[in-house]
């Protein structure tokens, strides 16, 4: 379990003080995928960085499986359990090849060579990369790249992956690859997924979704208790799904209720 | 056109000296230069001469990949070769005013031409048969000894590999800039050469920013991946230092040893 208390962050600039996360408190479970949706600029961002120690808390506290992110002798652990992929898939690769890549993280481990291959070998297979693995990380797809990401934080084996706004810079088909692979990993591997976005496409697949406004919890609950408040998601300038809303304003002249997010669930109550 | 620039110029293979290890090759580069600097006689020349040429044909590459490591260096070449000859003193065998060329200065000529095309040669040799990224390895290895005294030979070798994984990002990106720009007008092709300069302002900034943004991103990225320096850090490949790697140490020390003793007997 990852514990957010009252954790505030405040960036200080010659402007003055902003302050990006104010006072929130937050349990995110094991096993869950969990969403943090907002607009840009809310803090989720910032929130996020929070949740593998690379910003510290101004105030308040963050505990990962018991650990404080501000004890400084547990950060590489911390930095273990709580993995993190990146927007911009370019900037996150670190090595020339696709499997040297892989492996940095867990080269930083400091595990026997014969174990860092077996694990590259593993994550690859998950993300569906091995065919690539002697490639140029250059000469790959934004999609393919932001596997590649990924492939190397599961190498490290965590229980938590942050993924920073994963698809914003991908092409609808990157997009659909690294969101397949998100649900994979929750599914089948049971890795705590944390999805910061704007997408609510995606928002639509987690578990919980947290809504995020000026640096505070607006609200959150499961995907449909969100969607629902069309117009309270509206005022802090966000969409809901195209078929929510859809459903929404033909609710009325048809009886069917405004709990619709996907394609498949409005034919299915159409049909009733 | 410019994705298409290539970093090093390795030539794939699986040659003896493909497979060996950087170690021994850098090693064995070291060992020839210093053996080129110490033979001093006819017989000393032929000796490298032959072991290079028998190098060379060992790593079954083409003699045309040498040529062209050594055509941008032909101009340094020959003026070497024509100095050489015209200054040194001796027993003069052709005479035209002021300019003399003697027996001994085309003797000095001849040695030290061999002696730069070898050079040339047998360091592109060593390029030819390794991946950049292997090089770095071996580099780092090597420097490891160094450390003591504080030479950084981690942090040096994880630079080099950056540069390398970068260096066709940004290309990529000059390119996209370029189109950019020219497709607001910008002019690159005419004007004098402070013009053409110039033109280039608008290319090198957003560059720079941008790549400075991306070191910014790959940091973060690093220590989010548990990168703390080279302490402790292990390598999913490792180098192997296996029998042929020996003989090839063995070979150097027999060329230097070789070297200096032509230079005794002869």
């Amino acid at each position: 379990m990852i514990q957010l208390e009252n954790l505030t962050h405040t960036y200080s600039s010659e402007q003055g003080k902003n302050v990006a996360v104010d006072n929130i408190s937050l349990e995110i479970h094991k096993g869950e995928h969990l969403a943090i949706l907002g607009q840009n600029g809310c803090g989720k961002s910032t929130l996020a960085k929070h949740l593998n120690a690379l910003l510290l808390p101004t105030a308040g506290r963050v505990i990962v499986e018991g650990m404080d992110t501000k004890d400084e002798s547990k950060l590489w652990q911390i930095r273990q359990t709580v993995g993190m992929v990146f927007q911009n898939p370019d900037n996150q690769l670190v090595a020339t090849t696709v499997e040297e890549d892989c492996a940095f993280g867990v080269e930083n481990l400091g595990l026997e060579p014969k174990l860092i291959r077996q694990r590259v070998d593993e994550a690859l297979a998950t993300v569906g990369m091995s065919e690539f693995k002697e490639k140029a990380p250059h000469l790959l797809s934004g999609g393919q790249k932001q596997r590649v990401a990924i492939a190397g934080i599961i190498a490290m084996r965590p229980q938590y992956i942050v993924f920073d706004e994963p698809t914003a810079m991908l092409d609808p088909h990157g997009r659909s690859e690294v969101i397949q692979t998100m649900q994979k990993l929750n599914k089948e591997e049971n890795i705590t997924i944390i999805n910061i976005t704007h997408f609510m496409e995606e928002a639509v697949l987690a578990d919980r979704v947290v809504v995020m406004d000026k640096g505070k919890i607006a609200f959150m609950g499961t995907p449909k208790e969100v969607f629902r408040q069309v117009e309270r998601l509206k005022a802090l300038h966000l969409d809901v799904p195209v078929v929510t809303e859809l459903a929404q304003a033909i609710g009325a002249e048809t009886g069917i209720d405004g709990d619709i997010l996907t394609i498949e669930e409005l034919v299915v109550s159409l049909c009733r | 056109m410019l994705r298409d620039v290539t970093i090093g110029q390795y030539l794939p293979g699986n040659s003896l000296l493909h497979r060996l290890d950087p170690r021994s090759k850098i090693n064995g580069v070291l060992f020839f230069m210093i053996s080129l600097f110490v033979i001093n006689n006819m017989v000393g020349y032929w000796l490298m001469v032959i072991s290079a040429v028998g190098m060379i044909l060992l790593s079954r590459i083409p003699l045309k990949y040498f040529l062209k490591g050594i055509k941008p260096l032909l101009l340094i070449i020959i003026l070497t070769v024509i100095l050489q000859a015209l200054m040194t003193p001796g027993e003069i065998i052709w005479q035209w005013k002021f300019l003399h060329v003697t027996k001994e200065g085309l003797i000095q000529a001849l040695f030290m031409g061999t002696r730069l095309v070898l050079l040339v040669s047998i360091t592109s040799l060593l390029t030819l048969t390794t991946t950049p990224i292997v090089l770095t390895e071996g580099i780092e290895k090597m420097l490891n000894p160094f450390k003591v005294i504080g030479v950084p030979a981690h942090e040096l070798a994880m630079m080099m590999t950056i540069a390398l994984r970068f260096i066709p990002t940004l290309i990529e990106e000059t390119d996209k800039i370029m189109k950019a720009q020219a497709a607001r007008g910008a002019d690159f092709e005419s004007g004098n050469l402070i013009k053409r300069v110039n033109a280039l302002i608008p290319i090198l900034v957003p560059l720079f920013l941008s790549a400075l943004k991306r070191a910014e991103d790959l940091a973060t990225a690093m220590e989010a991946r548990g990168y703390h320096g080279g302490e402790g850090r292990t390598r999913l490949k490792e180098l192997h230092f296996a029998g042929k790697d020996y003989g090839a140490f063995g070979m150097a020390v027999i060329l230097l040893l070789a070297a200096i003793a032509t230079r005794v007997l002869f």
